[in-house]
């Protein structure tokens, strides 16, 4: 096999007592796509922003081309023939691609010389790699997808030979994904060297030659992509073996607990994020919403717990009306059984600087158990804190602990439990598992599918299809605001992603 | 991916690095000091001995610290529901209108300790009236608190001046103030507390108004930690985001918090208005409004650290005047320089020590220090 483009030899790094990299060791073989696994908080990020000069190793060596490489800063990077994209892309939104492309290597004092030599480059790799690109289109107008080729231009102007990208799909639709894993094999082919960060193992398989996999801040395998299985992966993630099929019996479902009729919501501009969407939800079964971040799932479901809003429209609970357009109020809603679980749990769900037992009475606050008279009850509010900690598994099993000190899994379980103890008729839930590790993601599943066996109305919204289509019984596609499909639980990936897309729609229209 | 702080002991981090900051303040204020030409060893002695030395010295940093804790508790009250209010000032000068009218009501027909109560009601309830004004423009208009009640100091120093050499000054003087108070709107002096431990007190102005402030110290600290209203201020005030998803009503608790905190600040009238000059004078306040938002600061919003915080304002305004008045080069704006060190080092650079503590402290011993986990670790 090929030699070496990247070494890794014994990389340590610790963030005060926390050690995020611990004896790392990494070959990454030139000519070839690696992917890095891991949960979250494993120390791939932290790994990678080492070898791209965002951090320093304590200790270690990184080898680039078999010698000894001294990087401090992205610069020193990019001079190693280092390139990154991003997570969240690195793009100035008002500047156009090739302003992009050539900022921090502009080269000389006027603009206008090194931008044509730009053009020129740029053109030669547009045709070598597949990367067609408008160069002279504004950023904030190009869709996601296309933002993130302009981060692999803008790292390949750099002579790039190793590219590194960071969960590049979380924010693409799967056909978009399977574009730039077509993009991706053309690189490979053309002798570059791929890292690819990423938690989907279904991508690790699909795409990668060789594969390692971190667990707390520890290299624990590399593997060849080939004689491996999402199974084995997966418990090298865990340290353990992880169930990734839910298993539920059929939905039994009852009779209709939320319905939505003709609802329309409009943003702080008043762009119609959400567009005479109309839909409902029966007890006993989960309705998923799939769609691709920022389709007004979002807005959706704000709308429906009173949080957001709406223009127009109706929604009722239990046969009786929510004002969605006037002043529905969360607090009064929980009254009437709707728990929420919201997408973002750091700003809406939790208060991170509050100890756990202060969030786990958050928007139940009032609830006469928590309180003596306008004073909180603190035994009542820390005994109940307990039982949850013991009920959901929740670690450090400590009620007095700051949020913020909790996991990603462990802090949406101290959400999942607040909302499901108070035993609420209806449970709308966005992203339950986004930042969450696959331990917990099991967990959570599981307690979805036993809210919905007891009988509850369940709205799931996610942007992780196979989560929507492991769990929901009803399948609804959200694509610019509308509804533009619904599927039974039997929906292949495919016609979903096409829905996704907005596909269907058009030809329909055509 | 941020670095976690790793978490400090309570003591260390409540009282290690207040005093390193404050150490660096003093030190920085040495060299100037020593700038001017004076002995900074010297210096301080005069400053300590100034704000400590007597009885009398004790009883007067103690009176400056009962206006800090009051402005001080007010800022943090707003603080703690996100909410900067910077009008504690004109708060509490307008207050010293509803003091002068209960005062001068009352001050021949009823006894202090009748008088007072009323006097608190009044002080409190025109603080937060005054409060009140910018906190309906911020709730419901969306006009910026921190412009509003900056304004609003204006306003009531304008208005205050106008009433004291318009309305309240009795005909015939020349002095805008208003009458002097009988007895019955004179607050007892504390002076004993401190002459039963054998010091002199003299004359100086503490009165019961500090025991009143360390009361509303205790009130405050059980509103914030102990209450349903409490909770939803600390809710509001580090995630607005979560109040809605709550159920919290914004404007409600931007009202009442900023009532609270007016009302707060207000009391501050009462010390000096009922306890040394005994009549309303122009600027009674005298900055302690704009002091108390460093007191908050440095006691980090909780009562346990702003009592101490107004203290060592206390110390510094006394002991200052001292200063001054030994030291000729040094002026009265040398020590308005030595504040501002202190504001500087122990709240704006609050944690520039904060990292190279937090190392030796693991590197003596890594388990003592509790440290936040990472993300995604422990599940």
């Amino acid at each position: 096999m090929a030699e070496a483009a990247i070494e890794l030899v014994g990389i340590n790094k610790s963030f005060g007592a926390v050690r995020a990299n611990r004896d790392i060791n990494l070959e990454i073989q030139r000519g070839t796509i690696h992917g890095i696994v891991g949960e979250n908080g494993a120390g791939k990020s932290t790994l990678m922003s080492i070898l791209y000069g965002f951090y320093q190793a304590d200790s270690g060596e990184i080898r680039v081309g078999g010698k000894p490489a001294v990087i401090k800063t992205p610069n020193d990077a990019i001079a190693a023939g280092i390139g990154m994209v991003h997570q969240h892309f690195m793009l100035v939104q008002n500047f156009s691609v090739i302003e992009n492309i050539i900022l921090g290597a502009e080269g000389e004092a006027l603009l206008k010389t090194s931008i044509a030599k730009a053009r020129s480059e740029l053109v030669r790799l547009e045709k070598e790699y597949g990367l067609e690109v408008d160069p002279d289109a504004l950023i904030e107008e190009l869709p996601v997808g296309l933002q993130q080729r302009v981060e692999i231009l803008k790292a390949l102007y750099r002579s790039a030979d190793v590219l590194i990208l960071d969960e590049p799909t979380g924010v693409l639709t799967p056909p978009e994904a399977d574009h730039l894993f077509r993009i991706l094999q053309k690189l490979k082919d053309e002798g570059k060297t791929i890292v690819l960060i990423t938690h989907k193992l279904r991508e690790i398989m699909a795409i990668t030659d060789n594969v390692s996999v971190m667990r707390q801040g520890a290299m624990v395998a590399t593997r060849e992509t080939a004689r491996t299985t999402v199974e084995e992966l997966a418990e090298l993630m865990v340290g353990r073996r992880v169930l990734l099929r839910v298993d539920k019996d059929e939905a039994k479902p009852g009779a209709v607990k939320l319905q939505v009729k003709n609802l329309t919501v409009k943003d702080s501009r008043g762009v119609t994020m959400v567009d005479d969407v109309s839909f409902d939800v029966r007890g006993g079964e989960i309705v998923g919403i799939a769609g691709v971040a920022g389709n007004g799932q979002s807005e959706l479901i704000e709308a429906i717990s009173g949080i957001r809003r709406a223009v127009s429209g109706s929604v009722e609970l239990d046969g009786k009306p929510i004002d969605v357009t006037g002043f529905a109020d969360p607090g009064e809603l929980r009254d009437r059984g709707l728990a929420h679980v919201p997408e973002d749990r750091h700003h809406v769900g939790l208060v991170l600087a509050f100890e756990e037992n202060e969030n786990s009475i958050l928007g139940y606050h009032d609830k006469p158990q928590y309180l003596n008279g306008p004073f909180l009850n603190i035994e009542a509010i820390q005994k109940d804190a307990e039982e949850k900690i013991a009920k959901y598994d929740i670690r450090p099993g400590n009620p007095r602990l700051r949020t913020a000190n909790f996991s990603g899994g462990n802090q949406q379980k101290i959400v999942l439990a607040r909302e499901m103890e108070q035993d609420p008729g209806v449970l709308i839930v966005g992203q339950p598992t986004r930042g969450v590790d696959v331990g917990a993601i099991e967990f959570i599943h599981k307690r979805l599918i036993a809210m919905r066996d007891q009988g509850k109305a369940v709205l799931l919204i996610s942007v992780e299809l196979d989560e929507i289509r492991s769990l929901s019984d009803r399948i609804l596609v959200m694509f610019a605001g509308r509804i533009v499909g619904e599927r039974g639980e039997d929906a292949t990936e495919g016609e979903l992603g096409l829905l996704m897309a907005g596909i269907e729609r058009q030809e329909a229209a055509e | 991916m941020s670095v976690p702080y790793a978490k400090l002991p309570g003591w260390a981090d409540y009282g290690l690095i207040p005093i390193i900051n404050l150490l660096v303040a003093f030190l920085v204020a040495g060299v100037v000091v020593l700038l001017v030409g004076e002995n900074p060893l010297s210096a301080a002695v005069i400053l300590i001995d100034g704000a400590f030395g007597s009885g009398q010295n004790i009883a007067y940093t103690l009176y400056y610290a009962t206006n800090f804790i009051f402005t001080g508790l007010a800022v943090a009250v707003a603080f703690h529901a996100g909410l900067f209010n910077i009008g504690g000032e004109g708060q509490a000068y307008i207050a010293g209108l509803g003091v002068a009218l209960v005062c001068l009501t009352f001050d021949s027909v009823l006894p202090w300790w009748l008088t007072f109560p009323l006097a608190i009601a009044a002080s409190a309830a025109v603080g937060a009236l005054w409060a009140l004004i910018p906190a309906y423009l911020q709730a419901k208009r969306g006009s910026h608190i921190v412009i509003t009640t900056i304004m609003f100091n204006f306003i009531a120093a304008s208005a205050m001046v106008y009433l004291l050499v318009d309305v309240l000054k009795p005909a015939g003087s020349m002095a805008p103030q208003t009458r002097d108070f009988f007895d019955g709107a004179q607050l007892p002096k504390m002076g004993w507390l401190l002459e039963s431990l054998g010091l002199a007190v003299r004359s100086a102005p503490l009165n019961i108004s500090f025991l009143l402030a360390l009361l509303m110290a205790f009130a405050v600290w059980v509103l914030i930690w102990r209450t349903k209203l409490g909770y939803e201020m600390r809710t509001f005030g580090f995630s607005p985001k979560a109040a809605r998803y709550a159920g919290v009503s914004e404007s409600r608790i931007i009202i009442i918090a900023m009532m609270i905190s007016g009302g707060l600040a207000g009391m501050m009238a009462l010390n000096p208005i009922m306890g040394d000059q005994h009549r309303v004078a122009l600027d009674f306040v005298a900055g302690a409004g704009f002091v108390g938002i460093a007191v908050a600061l440095m006691g980090r919003s909780h009562p346990a650290g702003i009592v101490p915080a107004a203290i060592l304002f206390g110390v510094l305004y006394q002991g200052g005047a001292e200063l001054a008045f030994e030291m000729p080069n040094i002026s009265r704006d040398m020590i308005v320089i030595i504040q501002g060190l202190v504001i500087l080092f122990a709240g704006a650079l609050e944690h520039m020590f904060r990292a190279p503590i937090q190392a030796v402290f693991a590197s003596f011993s890594p388990r003592s220090v509790g440290v936040a986990a990472p993300k995604g670790e422990g599940a």
